[in-house]
């Protein structure tokens, strides 16, 4: 089970609203991809009447919960003005902290970022911050309290896979909260690598909603996710660059 | 300060026209190859070479739409404040010497239009006006933000060029995105087409998305008339307008769209015409030269033509639109600015959207969030 803050998960694959054909479409590969945790832009949910609102209908679930997002914001000042505004409407203090004032490659604001952190953690939001891959960030925010952390694995939207992979595999030895690889993941096998490597979860949206038949694609994220998991759990063998013979020439000196 | 018109004034329009119909089939080819397009790329992509290319760009354009975008089209409709006007411009029902009536609406009017407007769907709303700048000013588009503001998620304009000032103010009243066409990039061309008037300036049209920049609105707009010269070398420089923007204004977005002269009272004959498979192949140039740019759609196009352009690579379209003030609710047989060829309803084009394996989004921005 993953942990954090206050909630427990049995599944380890967070999966986004964005992008689908329809929200019928959206909610039916939510369901298959068993995803506990859904994450949804605020500035697609009429929150003025979030009671009506399609999207947020769709998600009403008991075993799914809503992570609002702040997709669009530019500074830490407008991400905590909309954290408050989600915490009002969907009645969640958990706030997925998104900061990207380049709005062509969503490139995530470090600095804006702590920023943000700090003062939400604060005010007792549950902060999961979207962040490039950089070890010395993830350290800094765990000081200013962040539930987890959620670096990229390749540019958001792009289904490159896991070009981080140095650096995540820095984040997750060295790391004391959930680490959670948010963008990139373009592939079941690049989710399962992540998992592999011992990421605590995965966020995936393009690569199912954009994928040729998303209910079959969040079927095989699923899969993969714990297949992922399993081999992190089974210690995978290491790679070695010599050759190590399963019954070694000098085992009868033991003898 | 420096600005797109130094690069501008870099180059030439007939030696660009010449080196865009000088690109040859092997051109297009290493285009279509790269994995980064330049400028140089964009030209062969909309030269007359990469015509037998066209499913090819087609189908290039759809996956790279689908990875940004996904399977989602934004709707998005204008709504006309006035067509008072104090420009000469030989293309456009508004035109200043066009002896029509001319008509402001006013406050309880706005009302009046937006009730129908919302009661179609519509959370992102264009707000339009012909260029006067007595009656339609920065105090009276305050006005009009304020009274707007808490009935839509998204609001954008379409008016006169404004100084950097007044863009600063409006910002606060919930402005979020402005369109500024410059018509055409073609100088001379240009003085012909406007007469009269404050829209004669050139320069001062061409360095209006300076302006915004610099004013922080968060997106921009651009874009040329079709039909008022060559097409593909006004594209290019509407591309290389886009090029110098983003690079300098990095936390703007852009959007971009084709209006093809359509007729109106008083009537002009487009110089050059612009078939729909140069439409096609214009679409899907910018789409391979820029993944992250919005495209737009109007109903300046035929129903047929936007049914099948849904899935090539434009991201948002407009639907029941009125080009006139007052036409939705208040004088439905005032001015229009141009006659439109899609007269379908919003839940119409919704549903032919949803046909095709799209979702139509009525809200993707939240005022509040900036």
């Amino acid at each position: 089970m993953l942990k954090i803050a206050d909630k427990t998960f049995s599944s380890r694959l967070f999966t986004g609203t964005g992008k689908f054909s329809s929200s019928a479409l959206m909610e039916e590969a939510l369901v298959a991809s068993g995803s506990e945790l859904v994450t949804v832009a605020l500035k697609r949910v009429d929150v003025r009447n979030n009671e009506q609102d399609d999207l947020l209908i769709r998600l009403k679930y008991p075993h799914i919960n809503l992570l609002p997002n702040t997709s669009g914001v530019r500074n830490a000042k407008e991400a905590i003005f909309a954290a408050q505004l989600a915490r009002e409407a969907l009645e969640t203090n958990w706030i997925k902290l998104e900061i990207h004032p380049d709005p062509k490659y969503l490139m995530p604001d470090p600095i804006e970022t702590l920023k943000a952190t700090e003062e939400l953690a604060k005010l007792g939001f549950v902060v999961l911050p979207y962040i490039h891959a950089d070890p010395v960030l993830c350290k800094r925010l765990e000081d200013a309290g962040t539930a987890a952390v959620m670096p990229l694995g390749s540019p958001i939207g792009s289904n490159k896979g896991l070009k981080t992979i140095d650096f995540l595999e820095i984040i997750i030895a060295q790391s004391n909260v959930p680490v959670i690889i948010d963008a990139g993941i373009g592939s079941p096998s690049d989710a399962a690598r992540a998992l592999e490597i011992g990421a605590d979860a995965v966020l995936v949206n393009t690569a199912i909603a954009v994928s040729g038949n998303p209910i079959r694609m969040a079927t095989a994220f699923k899969i993969a996710v714990e297949a992922g998991r399993i081999a992190f759990e089974a210690k995978l063998a290491s790679p070695v660059s010599h050759a190590v013979a399963s019954s070694p020439l000098t085992s009868f000196l033991d003898a | 300060m420096h600005s797109f018109n130094d690069i501008f004034e870099t180059y030439n329009w007939d030696e660009v026209k010449a080196s865009i119909y000088a690109k040859t089939g092997a051109d297009v080819e290493k285009a279509l190859s790269a994995t980064k397009r330049t400028l140089e790329d964009f030209k062969a992509l909309v030269s007359p070479a990469a015509a037998p290319y066209l499913e090819q760009m087609a189908q290039l354009s759809q996956q790279l739409t689908l990875k940004r975008f996904g399977k989602v089209i934004q709707m998005y409709v204008p709504l006309y404040l006035s067509n008072e006007c104090s420009n000469i411009c030989t293309y456009c029902g508004f035109s200043y010497d066009n002896k029509v009536r001319r008509k402001t609406l006013s406050p309880m009017e706005i009302m009046q239009e937006v009730a129908v407007i919302k009661a179609m769907g519509y959370e992102h709303v264009l707000l339009v006006t012909g260029e006067d700048n007595v009656t339609v000013h920065v105090e009276y588009f305050k006005k009009v933000l304020e009274l707007i503001r808490p009935h839509f998620a998204h609001i954008s304009m379409e008016v006169q060029p404004m100084d950097l000032e007044d863009y600063a103010q409006l910002t606060p009243y919930g402005l979020n995105t402005v369109l500024v066409y410059q018509e055409t990039y073609h100088r001379e061309d240009y003085k012909k087409h406007h007469p009269k008037g404050k829209k004669s300036n050139f320069k001062y049209r061409l360095e209006t998305p300076d302006r915004l920049g610099q004013a922080g609105i968060h997106k921009m707009g651009l874009g040329v008339l079709i039909g008022l010269e060559d097409w593909r070398t006004d594209c290019f420089f509407t591309a290389l307008h886009l090029h110098y923007l983003e690079k300098k204004y990095w936390q703007s977005k852009y959007s971009l769209s084709f209006p093809r002269l359509r007729p109106f009272s008083g009537g002009l004959e487009p110089k050059v015409e612009m078939n729909d498979r140069e439409l096609v192949q214009l679409i899907c140039a910018y789409r391979l030269f820029n993944e992250e740019v919005e495209l737009s759609i109007s109903t300046r196009e035929s129903p047929h033509f936007r049914n099948n352009i849904i899935k090539l690579g434009i991201t948002s379209i407009s639907a029941g639109s009125k080009t006139n003030p007052g036409g939705y609710a208040v004088e439905p047989e005032s001015l229009e600015q141009f006659e439109i060829s899609d007269e379908r309803s919003p839940a119409d084009i919704a549903k032919v959207i949803s046909q095709q394996g799209y979702e139509p989004v009525w809200k993707d921005w939240d005022n509040c969030l900036t």
